[in-house]
């Protein structure tokens, strides 16, 4: 059985609430069956939007939403089948936990054996058997938030819609339950369309991850490629941390190109500038720069150490680096790097390949 | 198990509780001290009409004080045949004092309340008792009228004896005490109350009814409508809230009477003809339709706080699952509103029986209610003490609805804001 590559489709979907700003603007985005997609980015970048299009709470103002290859569109909300999972739970608070995994099944007239069982599995599923009798209002913030992921699978949907689920949790229950969502995602292979604005959450979670600004995809990738490969520098800037200098590129041959800035040369790898004269955004990962370089780089260049925060497991360095003074490093804490001390002069040095030459900010 | 327990002690050694009692006592003086002027108020003004209320309502000491030596020698007769010379005697004694002090017109009227007929013979006996003789008492009262002469009429005095009475509460019932002492219905042809106390609960709950009909739409509305719209719509419904109440019940005279705006814009469309125009006041419609009106915003704002706390991702909730528009709305919104109709159907429902002004200016005779009723007790035929217990009638009524609503749906589950 092939995988159907086209389950869920924008094709061409524009969305505007007040007739002036298009807070959607031409969205094409395909997501394979079985997929954990992930839409990421600042509020008000229009994720939330595409999705509750998708669940059917907004309608597209031009183009079309496919499901399976029907379009849904004109299909009501409660008739498209998809579970949801809403950013403060949405748990009925005068319903058990019971009655609130039991409410889906019901109006699909499911005889009551059957879904009892059903119940039971989604409930042991999100290990909280046991529980079927509280109301939500008795349980913690983790407890309801597994509820709510249990309701929104326990009809078996083909698709489920997660709007920052997990935003309400507190730092260690959220990293725990991003697992746990993984892990149920993988063991039922159920398509998961997933909202944050939380990077760290998307990069974990995602099969590929689509990064929204200004009502556009800016990059669809995998979360490698994502943070190894950003396409411009909105992406290289929204994930991970990101060294820039800004410039202009003087020269541009066999795959490498010369970056003028303020008062030095440095070399980067030309994504998306094209000729000479253009103005470009030099993206450097902190991890690729190294102190001290061993290894021939192709940039090397000497900084003055402006501030060093202990990490426990690393050290950020902060280096005043050709006129950036917001260059950071992160460093292992290993005994070699005893000469990382405030003030002192260093060489510092990256791969050209690493140095990704972007589209000016 | 505490005698047990070690007594934990302080830093300085004093034991932990009287340490935390001294420490807060402060707070609850403070706290008493800003209470106080309202428990006071609230004592004055409410606990003490009250109580007086329900003392007037029971209170029956006038005749026994008017007549005390006779009901003292009654209290050996039987009540059988006509009464012995010594209550004859007794009551000669006591009616002369009441001449002297000119009291004796206040028995009349009271005597008559138990029987009819009491007014013509006291008055008569008034007259003739000053030729009186000593002795043989008996023979010359009943000589004076033949009504002193039959038992019945000693038998009404008799019931006047207890200092403390419930008759009161039988009247408002339709109900009284005859002279063997059970409780019978007044004849047919006489009975007001029970139909007052019959249209009071009808109108009330067709009121809520329709206040809640009118309200749950509009609270809805207000509650999930953007802030510049509801604002506005807020306003238009605390309107009638910034109008004398006086002023919007001639306003419905206006529109409801037969040559008012309504009949004249249902004359013009044709839907009645101009010699047969609808009466829409002095009877119960006009009481429904300002009545409705005017407790309408009861309704709506307790709903409208309660309906402000759901959050629409329940309604977005039920409808993701498969739930229909219907389903979503029937089994998760409206269950999470009823502590607020429970909050708005109590309040609007309780001051609907209450009501005076309104169904006194436009209800007519069919549309008014048990508190005009007591409204002209305590004006035009002062027996206060009627008025009092139709009063208390009222009030326990309320009790027990707030009692009924208590045990339906519990009383910690009502949300006014």
């Amino acid at each position: 059985m092939s995988i159907n590559k086209e389950f869920v489709k924008f094709d061409k979907v524009d969305k505007s609430y007040d007739g002036k700003v298009l807070v959607v603007k031409d969205l094409q985005l395909d997501i394979a069956e079985g997929e954990f997609i992930t839409m990421l980015g600042p509020s008000g970048s229009g994720k939330t939007t595409c999705l509750m299009m998708l669940a059917g709470f907004e309608t597209p103002t031009n183009g079309e939403i496919y499901l399976d290859g029907n379009a849904i569109s004109s299909i009501p909300p409660h008739k498209r089948g998809i579970g949801m999972v809403f950013q403060n739970y949405a748990l009925f608070p005068h319903m058990t936990v019971y009655e609130n995994l039991a409410f889906p099944l019901r109006v699909r007239k499911i005889p009551k054996d059957e879904s009892d069982k059903k119940i039971d599995k989604a409930l042991s599923m999100v290990s909280l058997q046991g529980f079927a009798q509280r109301m939500p209002g008795q349980l913690s913030g983790g407890q309801q938030q597994r509820v709510a992921v249990a309701r929104s699978l326990v009809f078996d949907p083909q698709l489920v819609l997660m709007d920052e689920p997990l935003g309400a949790l507190d730092k260690n229950l959220r990293e725990s339950m991003q697992y746990e969502i993984k892990h149920i995602h993988e063991s039922i292979g159920v398509t998961v369309v997933y909202v944050t604005h939380d990077q760290s959450e998307a990069l974990t979670m995602s099969n590929r991850i689509a990064v929204f600004n200004d009502g556009k995809v800016q990059q669809l990738s995998s979360p490698d490629e994502l943070y190894e490969k950003p396409v411009n520098s909105f992406v290289a800037e929204f994930i991970g941390e990101n060294n820039t200098f800004a410039g202009e590129v003087s020269d541009i041959s066999g795959g490498k190109c010369k970056v003028k800035l303020a008062n030095a040369d440095i070399l980067a790898n030309p994504i998306s500038v094209k000729g000479k004269g253009e103005r470009t955004t030099v993206s450097i990962r902190p991890e690729r720069a190294l102190i001290n370089p061993i290894d021939k780089m192709d940039n090397i260049h000497k900084g003055k150490i402006e501030e060093v925060i202990y990490h426990g497991d690393h050290t950020r360095v902060r280096i005043n680096l050709l006129g950036n003074s917001e260059f950071i490093l992160k460093v292992p804490n290993s005994s070699s790097n005893l000469d990382i001390k405030l003030g002192n002069e260093i060489k510092i040095g990256w791969n050209s390949d690493d140095a990704r030459a972007l589209d000016p900010k | 198990m505490s005698s047990e327990t070690k007594q934990i002690l302080t830093t300085d050694g004093i034991p932990l509780e009287v340490s935390l009692k001294k420490a807060e006592k402060k707070n609850k003086i403070k706290a008493f001290l800003l209470v106080a002027p309202l428990l006071l108020f609230i004592i004055i003004t409410y606990v003490f009409p009250i109580g007086d209320m329900l003392m007037r309502s029971v209170d029956d000491k006038m005749v026994t004080e008017m007549l005390p030596k006779t009901f003292k020698s009654m209290e050996k007769w039987d009540g059988e045949d006509l009464p012995p010379e010594e209550v004859f005697e007794a009551f000669y004694f006591d009616f002369q004092k009441l001449i002297e002090e000119e009291r004796e017109g206040k028995l009349s009227t009271q005597l008559n309340y138990t029987k009819n007929g009491f007014k013509s013979i006291i008055k008569k006996l008034r007259r003739k008792s000053k030729s009186f003789e000593e002795g043989n008492y008996k023979e010359q009262i009943m000589s004076v009228h033949r009504r002193w002469a039959d038992v019945e009429y000693w038998r009404a005095i008799k019931r006047r004896a207890p200092a403390y009475t419930y008759q009161k509460y039988l009247k408002g019932v339709d109900m009284y005490e005859n002279e063997k002492g059970e409780i019978i219905n007044v004849p047919e042809d006489r009975r007001v109350h029970r139909i007052l106390w019959l249209r009071t609960l009808e109108i009330a709950f067709f009121v809520t009814v329709f206040c809640f009909l009118m309200a749950y739409p509009i609270a809805h509305l207000l509650a999930t409508l953007p802030m510049k719209y509801s604002n506005l719509l807020m306003i238009c419904v605390l309107l009638p809230f910034w109008t004398s109440l006086l002023v919007r019940t001639a306003s419905w005279m206006i529109l409801l009477q037969q040559q008012g705006i309504v009949n004249d814009f249902f004359v013009m469309i044709g839907l009645v003809s101009d010699d047969n125009r609808l009466e829409m006041m002095f009877n119960k419609t006009g009481s429904y339709v300002a009545m409705t009106q005017i407790l309408l915003p009861f309704m709506v704002l307790p709903l409208y706080s309660v309906m402000k706390t759901i959050s629409p991702s329940l309604m977005r909730a039920g409808k993701s699952l498969g739930g229909t528009p219907f389903v979503a709305f029937w089994k998760v919104y409206f269950p999470l509103t009823i502590p607020g109709i429970g909050a708005g159907c109590l309040l609007v429902f309780i001051l609907a029986i209450g009501y005076y002004i309104t169904p006194a200016l436009v209800g007519g005779a069919s549309g008014t209610l048990i508190s005009n009723q007591i409204a002209f007790h305590m004006k035009s035929t002062l027996d206060w003490s009627f008025a009092s217990a139709m009063g208390l009638m009222l009030l326990s009524g309320v009790l027990v609805i707030y009692w009924l609503y208590n045990k339906l749906v519990g009383i910690d589950n009502i949300k006014l804001g």
